[in-house]
Protein backbone atom coordinates (compact mmCIF):
# COMPACT_ATOMS: atom_id res chain seq x y z
CA UNK A 1 0.00 0.00 0.00
CA UNK A 2 1.64 3.05 -0.77
CA UNK A 3 2.08 6.39 1.83
CA UNK A 4 -0.46 8.03 0.08
CA UNK A 5 -3.12 5.63 0.22
CA UNK A 6 -2.68 4.33 3.60
CA UNK A 7 -2.62 7.92 4.94
CA UNK A 8 -5.76 8.21 3.32
CA UNK A 9 -7.26 4.48 4.32
CA UNK A 10 -6.52 6.31 8.11
CA UNK A 11 -8.14 9.86 7.82
CA UNK A 12 -11.16 7.82 6.61
CA UNK A 13 -10.79 5.46 9.64
CA UNK A 14 -10.42 8.35 12.10
CA UNK A 15 -13.52 9.87 11.15
CA UNK A 16 -15.67 7.12 10.48
CA UNK A 17 -14.85 5.26 14.06
CA UNK A 18 -16.41 8.00 15.29
CA UNK A 19 -19.38 8.33 12.54
CA UNK A 20 -21.80 9.06 15.11
CA UNK A 21 -20.47 12.42 15.64
CA UNK A 22 -18.55 13.13 12.40
CA UNK A 23 -21.73 12.07 9.71
CA UNK A 24 -24.56 11.17 11.56
CA UNK A 25 -24.90 14.86 13.96
CA UNK A 26 -24.34 17.20 11.30
CA UNK A 27 -27.11 15.14 9.40
CA UNK A 28 -29.38 15.75 12.40
CA UNK A 29 -28.21 19.32 12.70
CA UNK A 30 -29.02 20.28 9.33
CA UNK A 31 -32.58 18.24 9.42
CA UNK A 32 -33.52 20.31 12.25
CA UNK A 33 -32.29 23.97 10.55
CA UNK A 34 -34.71 22.42 7.28
CA UNK A 35 -37.51 21.76 9.91
CA UNK A 36 -37.56 24.69 11.66
CA UNK A 37 -36.91 27.22 8.93
CA UNK A 38 -39.53 25.77 6.77
CA UNK A 39 -41.99 25.54 8.57
CA UNK A 40 -41.17 29.41 10.13
CA UNK A 41 -40.67 31.12 6.66
CA UNK A 42 -43.16 28.51 4.46
CA UNK A 43 -45.05 31.43 3.30
CA UNK A 44 -42.03 32.94 1.83
CA UNK A 45 -42.13 33.93 -1.96
CA UNK A 46 -40.74 31.13 -4.29
CA UNK A 47 -37.08 32.12 -4.44
CA UNK A 48 -37.10 30.37 -8.30
CA UNK A 49 -39.76 30.75 -10.34
CA UNK A 50 -41.66 27.13 -9.23
CA UNK A 51 -39.26 26.48 -6.01
CA UNK A 52 -41.13 26.63 -2.77
CA UNK A 53 -39.01 27.99 -0.24
CA UNK A 54 -38.53 24.81 1.61
CA UNK A 55 -37.10 22.91 -1.53
CA UNK A 56 -34.71 26.06 -2.23
CA UNK A 57 -33.68 24.82 1.54
CA UNK A 58 -32.44 21.45 1.05
CA UNK A 59 -29.46 21.82 -1.23
CA UNK A 60 -28.32 24.51 0.41
CA UNK A 61 -28.12 23.02 4.02
CA UNK A 62 -26.62 20.18 2.35
CA UNK A 63 -24.02 21.64 0.76
CA UNK A 64 -23.63 23.91 4.02
CA UNK A 65 -23.04 21.04 6.42
CA UNK A 66 -20.60 19.13 4.00
CA UNK A 67 -18.71 22.81 3.55
CA UNK A 68 -18.71 22.92 7.49
CA UNK A 69 -17.56 19.04 7.70
CA UNK A 70 -14.71 19.32 4.83
CA UNK A 71 -13.10 22.62 7.21
CA UNK A 72 -13.75 20.13 10.21
CA UNK A 73 -12.23 17.35 9.42
CA UNK A 74 -9.05 18.53 8.09
CA UNK A 75 -8.03 21.02 10.59
CA UNK A 76 -9.81 18.77 13.38
CA UNK A 77 -7.22 15.96 12.45
CA UNK A 78 -4.43 18.22 11.87
CA UNK A 79 -4.70 19.97 15.00
CA UNK A 80 -5.57 17.19 17.12
CA UNK A 81 -2.01 15.29 15.66
CA UNK A 82 0.17 18.55 16.49
CA UNK A 83 -1.48 18.98 19.69
CA UNK A 84 -1.07 15.57 20.70
CA UNK A 85 2.38 15.08 19.17
CA UNK A 86 1.03 12.27 17.03
CA UNK A 87 2.27 14.12 13.97
CA UNK A 88 5.40 13.10 14.03
CA UNK A 89 4.32 9.63 12.63
CA UNK A 90 3.35 11.53 9.57
CA UNK A 91 5.95 13.39 9.39
CA UNK A 92 9.11 10.67 9.61
CA UNK A 93 7.82 8.44 6.80
CA UNK A 94 8.92 9.01 3.34
CA UNK A 95 5.70 11.03 2.65
CA UNK A 96 5.74 14.01 0.11
CA UNK A 97 3.95 17.37 0.58
CA UNK A 98 1.80 16.50 -2.16
CA UNK A 99 0.71 13.27 -0.71
CA UNK A 100 -0.17 14.49 2.77
CA UNK A 101 -1.92 17.25 1.02
CA UNK A 102 -3.72 15.26 -1.16
CA UNK A 103 -4.84 12.45 1.38
CA UNK A 104 -6.04 14.80 3.72
CA UNK A 105 -8.37 16.66 1.43
CA UNK A 106 -9.45 13.43 -0.35
CA UNK A 107 -10.67 12.20 3.33
CA UNK A 108 -12.58 15.70 3.55
CA UNK A 109 -14.15 14.98 0.66
CA UNK A 110 -15.36 11.61 1.73
CA UNK A 111 -16.56 12.96 4.99
CA UNK A 112 -18.01 15.96 3.28
CA UNK A 113 -20.23 13.48 0.62
CA UNK A 114 -21.55 10.45 3.51
CA UNK A 115 -22.75 14.38 5.43
CA UNK A 116 -24.13 15.47 2.36
CA UNK A 117 -25.56 12.23 1.21
CA UNK A 118 -27.40 11.72 4.67
CA UNK A 119 -28.76 15.18 4.82
CA UNK A 120 -30.08 14.51 1.25
CA UNK A 121 -31.81 11.03 1.82
CA UNK A 122 -32.91 12.37 5.15
CA UNK A 123 -34.49 15.87 3.68
CA UNK A 124 -36.12 13.99 -0.01
CA UNK A 125 -38.61 12.24 2.43
CA UNK A 126 -39.73 15.06 4.25
CA UNK A 127 -39.70 17.62 1.15
CA UNK A 128 -39.28 16.17 -2.68
CA UNK A 129 -36.43 17.52 -4.29
CA UNK A 130 -35.59 17.30 -8.24
CA UNK A 131 -32.15 16.47 -9.49
CA UNK A 132 -31.87 18.53 -12.96
CA UNK A 133 -28.15 18.89 -13.29
CA UNK A 134 -25.96 15.30 -11.42
CA UNK A 135 -23.15 16.50 -12.86
CA UNK A 136 -22.97 19.87 -12.45
CA UNK A 137 -24.08 18.82 -8.55
CA UNK A 138 -20.91 16.28 -8.28
CA UNK A 139 -18.73 19.27 -9.48
CA UNK A 140 -19.77 22.13 -7.23
CA UNK A 141 -19.62 19.78 -3.94
CA UNK A 142 -16.27 18.27 -5.04
CA UNK A 143 -14.83 22.06 -5.64
CA UNK A 144 -16.89 23.81 -3.09
CA UNK A 145 -15.33 21.28 -0.55
CA UNK A 146 -12.60 21.01 -1.85
CA UNK A 147 -12.31 24.69 -1.08
CA UNK A 148 -13.10 24.28 2.44
CA UNK A 149 -11.14 21.13 3.20
CA UNK A 150 -7.94 22.84 1.95
CA UNK A 151 -8.90 25.56 3.86
CA UNK A 152 -9.26 22.81 7.04
CA UNK A 153 -5.33 22.30 6.41
CA UNK A 154 -4.16 25.39 6.66
CA UNK A 155 -6.21 26.44 9.77
CA UNK A 156 -4.60 23.16 10.93
CA UNK A 157 -1.03 24.31 10.03
CA UNK A 158 -1.25 27.47 11.32
CA UNK A 159 -2.96 27.30 14.25
CA UNK A 160 -1.41 25.85 17.52
CA UNK A 161 -4.02 25.49 19.83
CA UNK A 162 -7.89 24.63 19.78
CA UNK A 163 -8.78 28.39 20.75
CA UNK A 164 -6.71 29.21 17.35
CA UNK A 165 -8.35 27.25 15.35
CA UNK A 166 -11.78 27.61 17.00
CA UNK A 167 -11.80 31.19 15.88
CA UNK A 168 -10.73 30.50 12.32
CA UNK A 169 -14.08 28.53 12.37
CA UNK A 170 -16.10 30.75 14.24
CA UNK A 171 -15.10 34.32 12.56
CA UNK A 172 -14.16 33.02 8.91
CA UNK A 173 -15.45 29.65 7.60
CA UNK A 174 -19.08 29.46 9.51
CA UNK A 175 -20.09 33.45 8.43
CA UNK A 176 -18.74 32.81 4.60
CA UNK A 177 -20.60 29.44 4.46
CA UNK A 178 -24.14 31.13 6.54
CA UNK A 179 -23.96 33.93 4.43
CA UNK A 180 -23.24 32.36 1.00
CA UNK A 181 -27.13 32.01 -0.11
CA UNK A 182 -27.87 28.71 2.52
CA UNK A 183 -31.25 30.37 3.27
CA UNK A 184 -32.45 32.99 0.82
CA UNK A 185 -31.52 33.40 -2.90
CA UNK A 186 -29.41 36.83 -2.96
CA UNK A 187 -31.60 38.49 -5.66
CA UNK A 188 -33.97 38.99 -2.35
CA UNK A 189 -31.00 41.54 -1.18
CA UNK A 190 -30.03 45.12 -1.22
CA UNK A 191 -27.22 46.06 -3.69
CA UNK A 192 -24.30 46.00 -1.00
CA UNK A 193 -25.09 42.89 0.32
CA UNK A 194 -25.84 41.33 -3.35
CA UNK A 195 -21.96 42.93 -4.94
CA UNK A 196 -20.89 41.29 -1.42
CA UNK A 197 -22.06 38.12 -1.37
CA UNK A 198 -20.36 38.03 -4.99
CA UNK A 199 -16.58 38.31 -2.99
CA UNK A 200 -17.59 35.21 -1.13
CA UNK A 201 -16.64 31.78 -3.44
CA UNK A 202 -19.39 29.34 -0.98
CA UNK A 203 -21.82 32.05 -2.51
CA UNK A 204 -20.65 30.23 -5.85
CA UNK A 205 -20.49 27.16 -4.59
CA UNK A 206 -23.86 27.02 -3.12
CA UNK A 207 -25.51 28.82 -5.92
CA UNK A 208 -23.88 26.36 -8.54
CA UNK A 209 -24.82 23.17 -6.47
CA UNK A 210 -28.66 24.44 -6.23
CA UNK A 211 -28.42 24.87 -10.03
CA UNK A 212 -27.51 20.95 -10.23
CA UNK A 213 -31.09 20.74 -7.99
CA UNK A 214 -33.45 23.41 -10.09
CA UNK A 215 -31.63 24.12 -13.42
CA UNK A 216 -32.15 27.79 -11.97
CA UNK A 217 -29.47 30.00 -10.39
CA UNK A 218 -28.29 33.34 -9.54
CA UNK A 219 -25.19 33.21 -11.66
CA UNK A 220 -24.69 30.88 -14.65
CA UNK A 221 -23.03 27.83 -13.28
CA UNK A 222 -20.28 27.77 -15.57
CA UNK A 223 -18.93 31.15 -14.30
CA UNK A 224 -19.30 30.58 -10.53
CA UNK A 225 -17.39 26.89 -11.43
CA UNK A 226 -14.83 28.88 -12.73
CA UNK A 227 -14.46 31.04 -10.20
CA UNK A 228 -14.75 27.97 -6.98
CA UNK A 229 -11.95 26.29 -8.99
CA UNK A 230 -10.00 29.28 -8.90
CA UNK A 231 -10.16 30.02 -5.49
CA UNK A 232 -9.57 26.02 -4.97
CA UNK A 233 -6.44 26.23 -6.84
CA UNK A 234 -5.39 29.43 -5.28
CA UNK A 235 -5.42 28.16 -1.97
CA UNK A 236 -4.21 24.55 -3.24
CA UNK A 237 -0.70 26.11 -4.44
CA UNK A 238 -0.31 28.00 -0.91
CA UNK A 239 -1.00 25.13 0.84
CA UNK A 240 1.53 23.06 -0.71
CA UNK A 241 3.93 25.53 -0.59
CA UNK A 242 3.26 26.03 3.37
CA UNK A 243 3.59 22.02 3.39
CA UNK A 244 6.65 22.01 1.26
CA UNK A 245 8.79 24.20 3.61
CA UNK A 246 7.33 22.78 6.87
CA UNK A 247 6.42 25.82 8.01
CA UNK A 248 5.03 24.60 11.56
CA UNK A 249 5.19 21.43 10.82
CA UNK A 250 8.93 20.63 10.43
CA UNK A 251 10.22 23.11 13.50
CA UNK B 1 29.48 10.09 -2.10
CA UNK B 2 28.96 6.22 -2.83
CA UNK B 3 26.23 5.51 -0.47
CA UNK B 4 26.96 1.58 0.49
CA UNK B 5 30.66 2.81 1.76
CA UNK B 6 30.02 5.74 3.93
CA UNK B 7 29.17 6.01 7.41
CA UNK B 8 25.56 4.97 8.22
CA UNK B 9 25.01 8.94 9.81
CA UNK B 10 26.97 12.22 8.88
CA UNK B 11 26.44 15.37 10.18
CA UNK B 12 28.09 18.63 8.64
CA UNK B 13 27.95 21.86 10.30
CA UNK B 14 24.96 21.68 11.69
CA UNK B 15 23.34 24.76 13.30
CA UNK B 16 19.53 25.61 14.49
CA UNK B 17 18.26 28.34 16.13
CA UNK B 18 14.61 28.94 18.31
CA UNK B 19 14.46 32.64 18.69
CA UNK B 20 17.16 33.43 21.16
CA UNK B 21 18.06 29.96 21.99
CA UNK B 22 21.13 28.79 19.56
CA UNK B 23 19.71 24.92 19.89
CA UNK B 24 22.73 23.33 17.54
CA UNK B 25 25.91 25.43 17.54
CA UNK B 26 27.60 23.90 14.47
CA UNK B 27 27.20 19.91 14.98
CA UNK B 28 29.83 17.68 12.91
CA UNK B 29 29.17 13.77 13.70
CA UNK B 30 29.39 10.45 11.96
CA UNK B 31 28.14 7.32 13.11
CA UNK B 32 29.01 4.36 11.39
CA UNK B 33 27.19 1.40 10.13
CA UNK B 34 26.89 -0.88 12.45
CA UNK B 35 27.76 1.00 15.59
CA UNK B 36 26.09 0.67 19.06
CA UNK B 37 26.57 4.88 19.71
CA UNK B 38 25.64 6.85 22.56
CA UNK B 39 24.66 10.71 21.94
CA UNK B 40 24.55 12.12 25.49
CA UNK B 41 24.31 15.67 27.39
CA UNK B 42 22.46 17.48 29.78
CA UNK B 43 18.66 18.58 28.99
CA UNK B 44 18.95 21.44 26.55
CA UNK B 45 21.70 20.15 25.36
CA UNK B 46 20.65 20.00 21.65
CA UNK B 47 20.48 16.20 21.61
CA UNK B 48 16.74 16.12 20.19
CA UNK B 49 16.93 19.23 18.18
CA UNK B 50 19.85 16.54 16.08
CA UNK B 51 17.26 13.89 16.14
CA UNK B 52 15.03 15.81 14.89
CA UNK B 53 17.18 17.41 12.24
CA UNK B 54 17.85 13.63 11.33
CA UNK B 55 14.41 12.88 10.91
CA UNK B 56 13.33 15.60 8.95
CA UNK B 57 11.24 16.71 11.95
CA UNK B 58 13.24 20.03 12.22
CA UNK B 59 15.05 21.64 9.35
CA UNK B 60 18.33 22.95 10.09
CA UNK B 61 19.29 27.17 9.41
CA UNK B 62 22.17 25.27 8.28
CA UNK B 63 24.86 22.44 7.61
CA UNK B 64 23.33 18.92 6.14
CA UNK B 65 22.64 15.39 7.23
CA UNK B 66 22.31 12.62 5.61
CA UNK B 67 21.44 8.63 6.34
CA UNK B 68 23.66 5.63 4.39
CA UNK B 69 24.40 8.83 2.32
CA UNK B 70 20.90 10.17 1.73
CA UNK B 71 20.80 13.68 2.26
CA UNK B 72 17.69 14.16 4.49
CA UNK B 73 16.31 17.54 2.32
CA UNK B 74 17.08 16.49 -1.15
CA UNK B 75 17.00 12.84 -0.84
CA UNK B 76 13.92 12.77 1.99
CA UNK B 77 12.55 9.52 0.74
CA UNK B 78 15.18 7.15 0.81
CA UNK B 79 16.83 9.02 4.09
CA UNK B 80 13.38 8.16 6.12
CA UNK B 81 13.33 4.87 4.50
CA UNK B 82 16.96 4.30 6.24
CA UNK B 83 16.51 5.51 9.84
CA UNK B 84 13.20 4.43 12.07
CA UNK B 85 13.42 7.32 15.06
CA UNK B 86 11.77 6.69 18.52
CA UNK B 87 10.50 10.02 19.76
CA UNK B 88 11.05 11.06 23.46
CA UNK B 89 7.68 12.26 24.12
CA UNK B 90 5.03 9.60 24.50
CA UNK B 91 2.79 10.38 21.77
CA UNK B 92 0.10 7.98 20.24
CA UNK B 93 -3.18 8.27 17.98
CA UNK B 94 -6.25 7.16 20.16
CA UNK B 95 -8.17 6.43 16.82
CA UNK B 96 -6.31 2.77 16.54
CA UNK B 97 -5.68 -0.73 18.47
CA UNK B 98 -2.15 -1.38 18.34
CA UNK B 99 -2.25 -3.10 15.38
CA UNK B 100 -3.49 -1.16 12.94
CA UNK B 101 -1.60 1.52 14.37
CA UNK B 102 1.83 -1.21 12.96
CA UNK B 103 -0.62 -1.54 9.91
CA UNK B 104 -0.83 1.51 9.43
CA UNK B 105 2.37 3.07 10.08
CA UNK B 106 3.77 -0.10 7.49
CA UNK B 107 1.61 1.32 4.88
CA UNK B 108 3.18 4.85 5.84
CA UNK B 109 6.15 3.12 4.59
CA UNK B 110 4.48 1.58 1.04
CA UNK B 111 4.86 -2.01 2.78
CA UNK B 112 2.45 -4.48 2.26
CA UNK B 113 1.71 -7.71 3.90
CA UNK B 114 3.85 -6.61 6.30
CA UNK B 115 1.86 -8.63 8.65
CA UNK B 116 4.72 -11.75 9.84
CA UNK B 117 7.66 -8.81 10.64
CA UNK B 118 4.45 -6.66 12.68
CA UNK B 119 3.69 -10.41 14.41
CA UNK B 120 7.41 -10.60 15.43
CA UNK B 121 7.50 -7.03 16.63
CA UNK B 122 4.52 -7.88 18.93
CA UNK B 123 6.35 -10.61 20.08
CA UNK B 124 9.66 -9.47 20.97
CA UNK B 125 8.58 -6.23 22.44
CA UNK B 126 5.76 -8.04 24.65
CA UNK B 127 2.94 -6.92 22.82
CA UNK B 128 1.84 -9.72 21.47
CA UNK B 129 -1.60 -9.75 24.20
CA UNK B 130 -2.12 -5.92 23.25
CA UNK B 131 -2.64 -6.26 19.62
CA UNK B 132 -6.25 -5.45 19.17
CA UNK B 133 -6.29 -3.06 22.18
CA UNK B 134 -7.08 0.66 21.55
CA UNK B 135 -4.08 2.73 21.89
CA UNK B 136 -5.79 4.58 24.72
CA UNK B 137 -5.66 1.56 26.99
CA UNK B 138 -2.58 0.88 26.91
CA UNK B 139 0.29 1.65 29.82
CA UNK B 140 2.91 4.24 29.38
CA UNK B 141 5.49 1.34 29.35
CA UNK B 142 3.04 -0.15 26.49
CA UNK B 143 2.80 3.13 24.52
CA UNK B 144 6.66 3.11 24.38
CA UNK B 145 6.98 0.07 23.37
CA UNK B 146 4.46 0.51 20.60
CA UNK B 147 6.67 3.77 19.39
CA UNK B 148 9.39 1.22 19.18
CA UNK B 149 7.49 -1.59 17.34
CA UNK B 150 6.36 1.70 15.16
CA UNK B 151 10.09 2.97 14.07
CA UNK B 152 10.76 -0.69 13.14
CA UNK B 153 8.30 -1.69 11.07
CA UNK B 154 10.28 -0.97 7.85
CA UNK B 155 13.20 -2.47 9.23
CA UNK B 156 15.56 0.28 9.18
CA UNK B 157 19.36 -0.15 9.17
CA UNK B 158 19.80 2.78 11.21
CA UNK B 159 17.54 3.13 14.54
CA UNK B 160 17.50 5.80 16.61
CA UNK B 161 16.48 5.61 20.13
CA UNK B 162 15.72 9.21 21.76
CA UNK B 163 15.47 8.12 25.67
CA UNK B 164 13.86 5.24 25.21
CA UNK B 165 13.57 3.86 28.64
CA UNK B 166 12.33 7.53 30.33
CA UNK B 167 9.84 6.41 32.73
CA UNK B 168 9.82 2.63 32.12
CA UNK B 169 10.07 -0.16 34.78
CA UNK B 170 13.29 -2.70 34.87
CA UNK B 171 11.17 -5.87 33.01
CA UNK B 172 10.58 -3.34 29.79
CA UNK B 173 14.22 -1.93 29.69
CA UNK B 174 15.83 -5.76 29.82
CA UNK B 175 13.44 -6.38 27.16
CA UNK B 176 14.30 -3.98 24.95
CA UNK B 177 17.84 -3.67 25.07
CA UNK B 178 18.05 -7.43 24.51
CA UNK B 179 15.76 -7.02 21.59
CA UNK B 180 18.05 -3.98 20.29
CA UNK B 181 21.27 -5.93 20.92
CA UNK B 182 19.92 -8.25 18.63
CA UNK B 183 19.00 -5.49 16.37
CA UNK B 184 22.52 -4.47 16.61
CA UNK B 185 24.21 -8.05 15.86
CA UNK B 186 21.92 -8.39 13.04
CA UNK B 187 23.72 -5.64 11.24
CA UNK B 188 21.20 -2.32 12.48
CA UNK B 189 22.89 0.87 13.32
CA UNK B 190 22.17 1.96 16.90
CA UNK B 191 21.99 5.51 17.85
CA UNK B 192 20.76 6.31 21.43
CA UNK B 193 20.19 9.17 23.84
CA UNK B 194 19.80 8.70 27.22
CA UNK B 195 19.95 10.26 30.73
CA UNK B 196 20.79 6.63 32.39
CA UNK B 197 24.35 6.87 31.67
CA UNK B 198 24.46 3.00 32.84
CA UNK B 199 22.85 1.44 30.13
CA UNK B 200 25.20 3.93 27.68
CA UNK B 201 28.05 2.33 29.16
CA UNK B 202 27.27 -1.26 28.84
CA UNK B 203 25.79 -1.05 25.45
CA UNK B 204 27.34 1.37 23.67
CA UNK B 205 31.09 0.89 21.87
CA UNK B 206 31.24 5.12 21.14
CA UNK B 207 29.88 7.68 22.75
CA UNK B 208 29.66 12.02 21.89
CA UNK B 209 28.56 13.87 24.66
CA UNK B 210 26.95 17.68 23.52
CA UNK B 211 26.29 20.25 25.57
CA UNK B 212 24.81 23.83 24.61
CA UNK B 213 24.37 22.51 20.99
CA UNK B 214 27.77 21.29 20.46
CA UNK B 215 29.67 18.19 20.77
CA UNK B 216 31.81 18.38 23.48
CA UNK B 217 33.44 14.93 23.74
CA UNK B 218 33.37 12.12 21.51
CA UNK B 219 35.47 8.61 22.32
CA UNK B 220 35.40 5.19 22.24
CA UNK B 221 33.34 4.14 25.46
CA UNK B 222 36.75 2.56 26.53
CA UNK B 223 39.17 5.54 26.02
CA UNK B 224 36.33 8.22 27.23
CA UNK B 225 36.71 5.78 30.57
CA UNK B 226 40.37 5.72 31.09
CA UNK B 227 40.81 9.23 30.13
CA UNK B 228 38.35 10.53 32.36
CA UNK B 229 37.63 8.27 35.48
CA UNK B 230 39.50 5.91 37.48
CA UNK B 231 38.67 2.15 39.46
CA UNK B 232 38.71 3.45 43.16
CA UNK B 233 38.81 1.46 46.35
CA UNK B 234 35.69 2.96 48.18
CA UNK B 235 35.76 2.77 52.17
CA UNK B 236 33.68 3.66 54.86
CA UNK B 237 35.23 4.83 57.54
CA UNK B 238 34.27 4.72 61.05
CA UNK B 239 37.10 7.71 61.91
CA UNK B 240 38.75 10.27 59.96
CA UNK B 241 40.63 10.02 56.90
CA UNK B 242 44.02 9.10 57.87
CA UNK B 243 46.61 12.29 56.55
CA UNK B 244 48.69 9.82 54.88
CA UNK B 245 45.98 9.43 52.44
CA UNK B 246 44.58 12.23 52.60
CA UNK B 247 46.17 13.64 49.07
CA UNK B 248 44.96 11.41 46.65
CA UNK B 249 41.65 10.24 48.61
CA UNK B 250 38.25 12.43 48.35
CA UNK B 251 34.76 12.09 49.76
CA UNK B 252 31.58 11.10 47.72
CA UNK B 253 28.42 12.15 47.62
CA UNK B 254 27.50 8.74 49.97
CA UNK B 255 30.14 9.78 52.82
CA UNK B 256 32.79 7.07 51.32
CA UNK B 257 35.80 7.90 50.51
CA UNK B 258 37.45 7.37 47.31
CA UNK B 259 40.97 6.28 46.89
CA UNK B 260 42.25 5.74 43.20
CA UNK B 261 44.26 2.87 42.10
CA UNK B 262 45.64 1.71 39.52
CA UNK B 263 46.21 -2.04 40.51
CA UNK B 264 45.41 -4.92 43.19
CA UNK B 265 48.69 -3.47 44.53
CA UNK B 266 47.75 -0.15 44.82
CA UNK B 267 44.84 -1.84 46.86
CA UNK B 268 47.36 -3.70 49.44
CA UNK B 269 48.87 -0.38 49.81
CA UNK B 270 45.71 1.63 50.46
CA UNK B 271 44.51 -0.93 53.16
CA UNK B 272 47.99 -0.78 54.28
CA UNK B 273 48.03 3.26 55.20
CA UNK B 274 44.43 2.64 56.68
CA UNK B 275 45.41 -0.19 58.65
CA UNK B 276 49.05 1.84 59.76
CA UNK B 277 47.01 4.60 61.03
CA UNK B 278 44.45 2.50 63.10
CA UNK B 279 40.87 3.34 60.88
CA UNK B 280 38.31 1.48 60.93
CA UNK B 281 37.12 0.39 57.99
CA UNK B 282 33.00 -0.33 58.48
CA UNK B 283 32.83 -1.34 54.23
CA UNK B 284 34.82 -1.46 51.22
CA UNK B 285 34.54 -2.09 47.91
CA UNK B 286 36.73 -1.79 44.44
CA UNK B 287 34.34 0.56 42.15
CA UNK B 288 34.67 0.32 37.85
CA UNK B 289 35.53 3.38 36.14
CA UNK B 290 32.14 5.00 35.45
CA UNK B 291 30.65 6.95 32.59
CA UNK B 292 28.96 9.08 35.20
CA UNK B 293 31.81 10.21 36.37
CA UNK B 294 33.33 11.17 33.00
CA UNK B 295 30.09 12.74 31.72
CA UNK B 296 30.36 14.98 34.79
CA UNK B 297 33.96 15.65 34.76
CA UNK B 298 33.45 16.68 30.76
CA UNK B 299 30.49 18.69 31.80
CA UNK B 300 32.48 20.48 34.79
CA UNK B 301 35.08 21.26 32.00
CA UNK B 302 32.23 22.57 29.54
CA UNK B 303 31.15 24.80 32.30
CA UNK B 304 34.66 26.50 32.98
CA UNK B 305 35.16 26.77 29.41
CA UNK B 306 32.09 28.78 28.38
Amino acid sequence: MSGFRTLLYKEVLRFWKVSFQTVAAPVLSALLFLLVFSHALSGRLEPFPGVGYAQFLVPGLAMMAMLQNAFANTSSSLIQSKITGNIVFILLPPLGPGEIFAAYLLAALVRAVAVGAGVFAASVWLIPVPVAQPLWIAAFALVGCGICAVLGILAGIWAEKFDQLAAFQNFLVTPLTFLAGVFYSVHSLPPFWQAASHLNPFFYAIDGFRFGFFGQSDVAPGSSLAIATGAFAALSFLTLQLLRSGYKLRN
Amino acid sequence: MDAAAGPAVEIRGVEKRYGAVQALAGVNLEVRRGEFFALLGPNGAGKTTLISALGGLAIPDAGSLAILGHDVRSAYREARRNVGIVPQELVFDPFFTVRETLEIQSGYFGLRDNGPWIAELLDKLALASKANANMRSLSGGMKRRVMVAQALVHRPPVIVLDEPTAGVDVELRQTLWAFVRELNAAGHTIVLTTHYLEEAQELCSRIAMMRDGRIVALDTTANLLAEFSERVLRVKLGCELPATLAATARADAAGWWRIPIENTAHVEDALAKLRAAGATVEALEVAEPELEEVFLRIMRREALVA
